[in-house]
């Protein structure tokens, strides 16, 4: 992808406004259309563009495995983390109003971090399966199965003049 | 909140948040002993559930404080807590038995993984038993299938990914059948609460709508439970998966699956007599009597020609939901006691006979015939119990197999279904058949000389194994719990009634604005 520069800027161009949005699906969730799961595929779909445009090898970079792997985890156990407490105040499981003060906070508080659980684990999970056949296909080059040619990908030497 | 009317939340909450846990801990036997003590409190919440269902009736929870049927409702009547003590009861011995079997079978970097997916499949197979709301149980039905997918695709045959996949693509067509089910029936109704379902269900009885609803939901759920000719995914995924996982499959993931066929024909839909008005096969028979008894000779008679054990045993279990489906057919409660009964011992039954093979698998590395001559003398402990299993599975007297055969053709008799009777005769003759097989293997042929000395199977393996075996001893002795639960468990489903429900069809409407159907679809 080294030559196509059109492709390399327009994806430079466009992770920042993907990501906002992403972010503003996700943090306005609560009062409009969307939510963590849409948001997470969105904050996903940003990495995904990237990793097509400049390779997985510099895309593990900026999401390596062991950021992705252990944040498919912590996104559930916030949500489950949320109920888990509003369970341990004395409401039923995932019972906002017992969260804060007044039921009006607990209510807003409770919506806002479970989303936020969820949209952390479908965007670990979006990226991680992405990168998981990616890798497979890289590896698959380097071995040279696919195109019979043994040496590295061009994702190797790409790396350091973006 | 009092501890003991939290229970309906914590039976699924705790696996589920120790499922994600498990991933941190990376140590094989770190995660092993963690899941395991998860198992364990599990198992201490459902017994609890029990007791308190036997002395108070149906206990009613509401997630997240909405009350029922507009947010999402627990409840735990004797038929679940039924279920959930046979799944989380079989869950907590197959994670004591797992440890060594899945340090032996699965990669070592993926072993957090597996006991994650194992929790996970868990917290689907409970949340589906307890949950009261039928997408909520929809939800959970993919939680636990997604999770058995990946669990099968473990095993360390290459051909496990094919059977996983072949799963995968089954299992799905069926839960997609099951939410088109329900979908057409949230859209006669407006509503997906199990017990509000039931009280609108009659008035919208006679329309296609609902008829076409009924033939989703039933094929949907026949694919999920293995019933003839829906079963071919069986026969490969517990053929290669994990062992630890082939026990917990064959003794769990099924019977969940047929409890919800009886919970959605028998509650939900019960007011309507679905499951009585499925067409006819044969002159007065009801389809799936036909299935179950052709599911029931088939199997026995293809499971007779294998020689993996595990794939015989497969098609064992394909005979066997068959008999479970038999009884429920009668639509009796002798019958659906019988089927019941059989849910639970046929758990025991398959829970003994695959924790065995896991332990020749893990000692001889093969459960192929051919390479178990004289394997009784070889590993004399583990196969003990394996004999104990299979003579219940026959139906010996004085096992759990007898006493579950003996209520079913008991029922079949008072309703003078003679054929079913013979059905059950007849493939309790081809079960000797295959039995006999391994047996003869097992006991009448001495090892080969060049066969390299085995130790027996360590003790966390033997001890589950051998407690699950008892059990087939025990139950076939002493019934009060089988039987006396799953008699409990019949009276109530056949005779269920829904309650009177809340007045008013919303909250700031007021009591007695309930519009006849089917425009009033907005409770949701």
């Amino acid at each position: 992808m080294n030559h196509h520069s059109v492709l390399r800027t327009m994806t430079k161009l466009l992770m920042p406004p993907i990501m906002l949005f992403a972010l503003y699906v996700q943090f306005h969730g609560d009062y409009g259309p969307g939510g963590g799961f849409q948001a997470g595929v969105i904050f996903a779909v940003a990495f995904i563009l990237f990793a097509l445009i400049f390779g997985p090898v510099r895309a593990r970079r900026v999401a390596p495995a062991w950021v992705t792997t252990p944040l498919t985890a912590i996104g559930v156990l916030l949500y489950a983390g949320v109920g888990v407490v509003s369970l341990l105040l004395g409401g039923e499981f995932l019972n906002y109003d017992v969260l804060a003060h007044d039921p009006h906070h607990g209510q807003h508080l409770g919506i806002l971090l479970v989303e936020l659980g969820v949209g952390i684990t479908v965007w670990a999970v979006m990226v991680s399966i992405f990168m998981a056949f990616v890798e497979r296909g890289a590896a698959a080059h380097a071995d040279g199965i696919l195109d019979g040619t043994p040496d590295g990908t061009p994702d190797d030497r790409e790396d350091g003049h973006a | 909140m009092m501890l003991s009317q939290t229970l309906p939340a914590l039976q699924v909450v705790l696996p589920l948040v120790a499922a994600p846990l498990c991933l941190f801990l990376r140590p094989p036997k770190l995660a092993w002993l963690f899941a395991m003590a998860v198992g364990t409190a599990t198992l201490a919440t459902a017994i609890a559930l029990i007791i308190q269902v036997q002395h108070t009736g149906p206990i009613h929870y509401e997630m997240g404080g909405w009350a029922a049927p507009w947010g999402i409702e627990y409840v735990i009547d004797p038929l679940d807590s039924l279920i959930l003590g046979l799944v989380s009861g079989i869950a907590w011995l197959v994670l004591v038995y797992a440890g060594p079997s899945v340090e032996a079978e699965i990669h070592r970097d993926q072993i957090p993984a597996f006991y994650v997916l194992f929790l996970l499949c868990l917290t689907g197979l409970l949340g589906m038993v307890a949950t009261g709301d039928v997408f909520n149980l929809f939800v959970f039905l993919e939680v636990s299938s997604l999770s058995t997918y990946a669990l099968v695709a473990m095993g360390r045959d290459p051909r496990a990914l094919t059977s996983a996949y072949r799963y995968l693509i089954l299992g799905s067509l069926g839960a997609t059948f099951y939410v088109i089910g329900i979908g057409l029936l949230y859209m006669m109704t407006g509503t997906l609460n199990m017990e509000d379902l039931a009280r609108r269900i009659p008035e919208v009885a006679d329309t296609r709508t609902v008829a076409v609803a009924i033939a989703f939901l039933a094929v949907g759920l026949a694919l999920k439970l293995a019933l003839f000719p829906l079963h071919k995914w069986l026969p490969g995924a517990y053929t290669h998966a994990p062992s630890a996982v082939t026990a917990f499959l064959a003794a769990t993931a099924t019977k969940v699956a047929i409890y919800v066929l009886v919970r959605i024909f028998f509650t939900v839909l019960g007011p309507i007599d679905a499951f009585q008005t499925l067409p006819a096969a044969i002159s007065e028979t009801q389809v799936v009597a036909v299935l179950a008894m052709l599911a029931m000779l088939s199997g026995s008679a293809v499971a007779v020609f294998q020689t993996n054990v595990k794939r015989l045993l497969a098609y064992s279990s394909i005979a066997q939901v068959g008999t479970m489906m038999l009884g429920i057919s009668m639509v009796s409660v002798t019958g659906m006691t019988a089927g019941l009964v059989h849910m639970v011992n046929h758990a025991l039954i398959k829970g003994t006979l695959f924790m065995a093979l896991g332990a020749v698998a893990l000692r001889v590395g093969s459960v192929r015939l051919e390479h178990l001559d004289g394997i009784g003398y070889r590993m004399p402990v583990t196969f003990a119990a394996f004999l104990v299993g299979a003579f219940s599975l026959i139906g010996v007297p004085m096992t759990a197999g007898f006493i579950s055969k003996f209520i079913l053709v008991r029922g079949a008799l008072e309703d003078g279904h003679w054929l079913m009777a013979a059905a059950v005769v007849v493939s309790s003759l081809l079960a000797i058949v295959y039995v006999w097989r391994i047996l003869e293997v097992a006991y009448m042929r001495s090892p080969p000389a060049t066969a390299p000395r085995v130790r027996e199977a360590p003790l966390v393996m033997l001890a589950p194994l051998w407690l699950l075996a008892l059990g087939n001893l025990y139950f076939g002795l002493d019934t009060t719990y089988s039987v006396g639960l799953a008699q409990d468990a019949a009276d109530y489903i056949l005779t269920y009634m829904p309650g009177e429900g809340p007045p008013g069809e919303h909250p700031g409407l007021g009591p007695g604005a309930r519009p006849a159907v089917p425009s009033s679809g907005g409770a949701h």
